[in-house]
Formats: structure tokens, C-alpha cells, sequence
């Protein structure tokens, strides 16, 4: 037991009792529970949704990938484009949902759509994303705290704790735990960060120009994007993509409801932006660690932060950053945890027994949260993927969920149910097919100049989506328009 | 107008990097491709927090 663990375990026994108290006062029905009874301000949105944007792949992916691969994925980390598709997409989604009493992210689409089907099809996606999503964060957090306890927690002991810690308050205070949680996790991520920021770079280098003149002469176009591979079409192509699929995630979704006004989202997407900012200070950490800490290879460069942590401070300091780093892959995956269990017993349960109260529903969300905990946990201790991968296939999966989405938005839906199937199953099918077999567009068309094989696959994938929904749904339009008079056609699907 | 603000947040994820990839001149230490991503972070959120405010949609939800 050394002083870092001591002050990690206080921070996570701080979480846990936070989260448990955040459920004093309220009724935990299932609409205080998975939204917060649509009551967050501002403020407590900016944090949760902030929240959800940091997690473990910020703090290890960001300075990781900064050292490791220099400008491109620095760049990449931080883009605003999010909030700026935020802005337009949410207040419609929200307004929508409040007026239809909407709870998940499959509820929206069943309710658009008119098809219990179509809801079922879009959770089934949705806890496929997830998990890769889910395991990526444990990943991350067993790394953490393992290398913040100098060796004394293995990494598989740490994840099966945080599992623990996570399932307790999740099932108990829902979103209301995670909302509080939230606020002393930004905090503390803050602080360690902008500190760590700038004394590496003054203690080790002389200041922050110094620090990139001295990398740019050792290392010549590490701090610009390639021709090919990270080139500016990856860039842009993957900072799309990862927009896009940003919010259909189930737990950005039920982040999204729990606000109080269109408002409030919007005001959110404006100041968000400035949130990145926290980002960069990452970026500088993993590019510090280019000339001090050069010998990390592979999956190890996602450590490069805390090799340079443990080079410069007291164990317990380095126990604060694991502190950190730890409630960073926590909370997102307490609100995954949440959103996720309710959809399985809210759309895909009661789908299946349809007469079951409410109550009912509001206990087996809960009962979910372990099981799909138990899930994951066999995922992360029997995958192999780096922390990138699982974070690009949770997102190229995420994203096919948005043409329909997006399209429903219309004042005219040109996307019909049928539609709206054929383009999320053949996106996904592709994704699948693609993420087993490696397959990329510079695999596919090697001839091709790099601007086209450099641009993410997920985003081709979603063209052909949208082809696919378009497609199916013209077709489908003037069937449905011929036997509009009986209406059997929404009885049917 | 709010559409001309809506397009100026475009600008930096699309496109701008053909140009403005390089390292020289280095703003307050940092490589000027990096400066230039931090600079459209603090614009994105200045341009969404005029068309916030310039956003009728604001107006309507209020009279609600």
C-alpha cells in the first residue's frame, strides 16, 4: 500500500458516496433515473456532457497519440465540429423527445418511425457499440491504475474494483450520481492536467517553444500531417465521421433528454468548445514525453503521460493523476451503464412482454446494469485491440445510426421504416465485415491516389448507407403510397 | 446571418489544414498548426454563441 493507491482509493470512495447521495430526495422512478427527470440546467449539462466527452481516451488516447504519431491525432483529439453539428441537431431531437416522452434513443426512433422493429434493430446496435466503447474505457482505467499504484495493483484487479464501484452507484442513483460525480471529476482532471502541461515543458525543455522547436529539429514533420497515411483527408474524413456518430450514442442521447430546454443545448454546444482546451494541455504532456521518455513502442505509447509523471513526482501526486484518469473512465462508463440498461429492458424486454408496468421496467434496468458490467468484463480480459481500435469501431458502428435520425428531422421524412432498416443493417453488416477482416480503403483500392485511401472507412460506410436508405425508401415510398388507403403498411412493420 | 455564422465554424474542419499545414511561424511557442486548431476552438465557440443568440428558435421556446 503506497501513498498513489491511498489517494486513488480516497477518490473513489469519495465517487461512490457522491453518487449515493445524489439520490437523496427523489423518487427513483425510471424517468429520475435514465434522464434526471428531465430537470438539467445549463451548468450540470455542461458538466455531464463534458463529462462524457473526456474519458480515458482524452487523458491516455490524446497524449498518447501525440507522442506516438505526433500532429494528425493531436489535431484530431481536440476538433470542435462536435458542438457545431450539436448545435443544429440537438434542440429538434430534445423538443421531439419532451413532447413524445421519450426515454432512450431507441424510443426516438420507434416513436418517428411508428415501428416497434425499428427501435429493437436500433438498440441491438446501439449495445453492440457499446461494448467496444465500454471495454476501451476499462482498458484504460486498468492501465491507469495500475501504473499509478507503481506496479501493486495489476491492471485485471484494478478493472474487476472499478466494475464493482461503478455497478453499485449506477444502480442506485443513476443518472443523478453520475451528474455529481461529474463536477469532481472535471475538476481534478483540470487541475492535473494544466499543471502537468506546463511543468513539463519549462522543466524539462525550457518553456513550450522551446519544447516543439526541439522536437521539430529531431524529429523533422512529426509536428505536420504526412502525404499519406494520418494525412489532412484522414483528418477531415474521421473528424466527420466521429461528429456525426458523436451523439447517437445511447448515453449522449439520454444526455441530450435530460436537459431542460432547447436552450440549454445550444448554450452548451457554444461554451463545450472551450472545454477542448484541456485538451491541448494533454497534447503538450504527450509531446513532452517525445525526447525524455523515447523508448515506449506499440500499445505502450498510451502510457507516455504517466512514464513522464512518474519520472517527475512524488507517488503521491502520481496517486492524484491516477485519481483522475481513473473517475475519467468512470463516469462515462457509469452513463453508458445507465443508458444502456435502459434500452435492453425498456425497448427490448418489453418488446418482448409487452404488459409490464413501469415498476417493473425501473427494477430490471437496474438488474441489467451487472449483467451487461459481467459482459464487458469478459471483453476486456479477453481482447486483444488497442485502445484506438475499439475507440473507431464503437464509432463506426454508432454512426450508421444516423441517416435515419437525421432524416426524420425533415419536415417531409423522405426515409421510409424499410428504409431506415436496409441502411443501418447493411452499414453495420460492412463494419462488422470490415472490422474482422482489417479491411481499409487503401486495401481495397490500392491504386488509388491517397486522398482517397486515406479517408475513414466509417464515413464510406456511411455513404453507402445513406445510398441504401435513399434507395430502399423511393422504392418503397410508392408501395406504401398504393395501399396507403388501408394503412395495413404500419401494421405490417 | 445566422447561416453565415453557422458556415464560418465549417472552416476548420474542412479544408483549412491543405493550407495551413506547416510549422513556421511558431505563436507564443506553439507550431502555427497547432495554434491554428487552439484559434478556431475559441472561434467555434464564439461563432455558436452568436448564432445562439441570433437564433429565433429562442424567442419561440420562451412564448411556450
Amino acid at each position: 500500500m503506497n501513498a498513489a493507491l491511498l489517494v486513488i482509493l480516497f477518490f473513489l470512495g469519495l465517487c461512490i458516496w457522491l453518487g449515493l447521495q445524489a439520490r437523496k430526495g427523489k423518487e427513483m422512478n425510471m424517468e429520475q433515473w435514465s434522464v434526471g427527470g428531465r430537470g438539467f440546467g445549463s451548468l450540470l449539462m455542461f458538466f455531464l456532457l463534458a463529462g462524457e466527452m473526456f474519458t480515458t481516451y482524452t487523458f491516455l488516447g490524446a497524449s498518447g497519440g501525440a507522442y506516438r504519431s505526433g500532429m494528425p491525432p493531436a489535431l484530431y483529439a481536440f476538433n470542435c465540429f462536435y458542438f457545431v453539428i450539436a448545435y443544429w441537431l440537438l434542440p429538434p431531437v430534445w423538443k421531439y423527445a419532451k413532447e413524445n416522452k421519450v426515454l432512450s434513443q431507441s424510443d426516438f426512433y420507434e416513436k418517428k418511425y411508428n415501428s416497434q422493429a425499428l427501435g429493437i434493430l436500433v438498440a441491438i446496435i446501439s449495445v453492440v457499440a457499446v461494448i467496444p466503447y465500454l471495454v476501451m474505457q476499462l482498458k484504460g482505467l486498468g492501465i491507469i491504475v495500475s501504473e499509478a499504484s507503481y506496479g501493486s495493483i495489476s491492471p485485471h484487479m484494478a478493472i474487476v474494483v472499478a466494475v464493482i464501484a461503478v455497478t453499485i452507484y449506477v444502480t442506485v442513483s443513476g443518472m443523478h450520481g453520475a451528474a455529481w460525480t461529474a463536477i469532481i471529476k472535471d475538476i481534478l482532471i483540470l487541475a492535473v492536467m494544466v499543471f502537468m502541461g506546463f511543468y513539463f515543458p519549462f522543466h524539462y525543455y525550457g518553456g513550450i517553444g522551446p519544447m516543439f522547436e526541439a522536437i521539430d529539429t529531431a524529429k523533422t514533420g512529426f509536428l505536420l500531417f504526412p502525404e499519406q497515411g494520418l494525412s489532412i483527408s484522414w483528418f477531415v474524413s474521421a473528424t466527420i465521421m466521429t461528429a456525426l456518430a458523436f451523439y447517437m450514442f445511447p448515453h449522449m442521447m439520454a444526455g441530450i433528454f435530460s436537459a431542460k430546454s432547447g436552450k440549454s443545448l445550444r448554450i452548451n454546444a457554444g461554451i463545450m468548445p472551450i472545454y477542448q482546451v484541456i485538451i491541448v494541455f494533454s497534447l503538450i504532456i504527450g509531446f513532452s514525453g517525445v525526447l525524455q521518455v523515447p523508448d515506449l513502442n506499440g500499445p505502450d505509447t498510451d502510457l507516455a503521460l504517466f512514464k513522464m509523471a512518474k519520472l517527475s513526482f512524488d507517488p503521491w501526486f502520481v496517486g492524484v493523476i491516477g485519481a483522475a484518469g481513473a473517475m475519467a473512465a468512470l463516469i462515462p462508463s457509469s452513463l453508458v451503464l445507465t443508458a444502456v440498461s435502459t434500452i435492453l429492458s425498456k425497448n427490448i424486454y418489453k418488446a418482448w412482454k409487452p404488459n409490464t408496468t413501469d415498476q417493473e421496467l425501473a427494477k430490471l434496468a437496474k438488474r441489467f446494469v451487472p449483467v451487461i458490467a459481467l459482459v464487458t468484463l469478459f471483453f476486456t480480459f479477453n481482447g486483444g485491440e488497442s485502445i484506438l481500435t475499439l475507440y473507431l469501431m464503437s464509432y463506426s458502428f454508432m454512426v450508421q445510426l444516423f441517416p435515419a435520425l437525421f432524416f426524420s428531422l425533415w419536415k417531409r421524412n423522405p426515409v421510409t421504416v424499410q428504409g431506415a432498416f436496409a441502411g443501418m443493417i447493411v452499414g453495420s453488416i460492412i463494419v462488422i465485415y470490415s472490422t474482422i477482416t482489417e479491411m481499409s480503403l487503401a486495401t481495397l483500392f490500392p491504386s488509388f491516389p491517397n486522398v482517397i485511401k486515406d479517408l475513414d472507412l466509417g464515413l464510406a460506410v456511411l455513404i453507402i448507407n445513406i445510398a441504401v436508405t435513399l434507395g430502399v425508401s423511393v422504392v418503397t415510398k410508392k408501395s406504401a403510397a398504393r395501399v396507403d388507403d388501408d394503412t395495413t403498411i404500419s401494421n405490417l412493420v | 446571418m445566422k447561416k453565415v455564422v453557422f458556415l464560418l465554424t465549417l472552416i476548420p474542419a474542412l479544408g483549412s489544414l491543405f493550407v495551413i499545414n506547416r510549422v513556421e511561424p511558431y505563436v507564443l511557442g506553439l507550431p502555427f498548426v497547432l495554434f491554428w486548431a487552439i484559434c478556431w476552438v475559441g472561434l467555434t465557440s464564439m461563432f455558436l454563441i452568436i448564432a445562439n443568440k441570433l437564433d429565433p428558435a429562442n424567442k419561440e421556446e420562451e412564448e411556450l
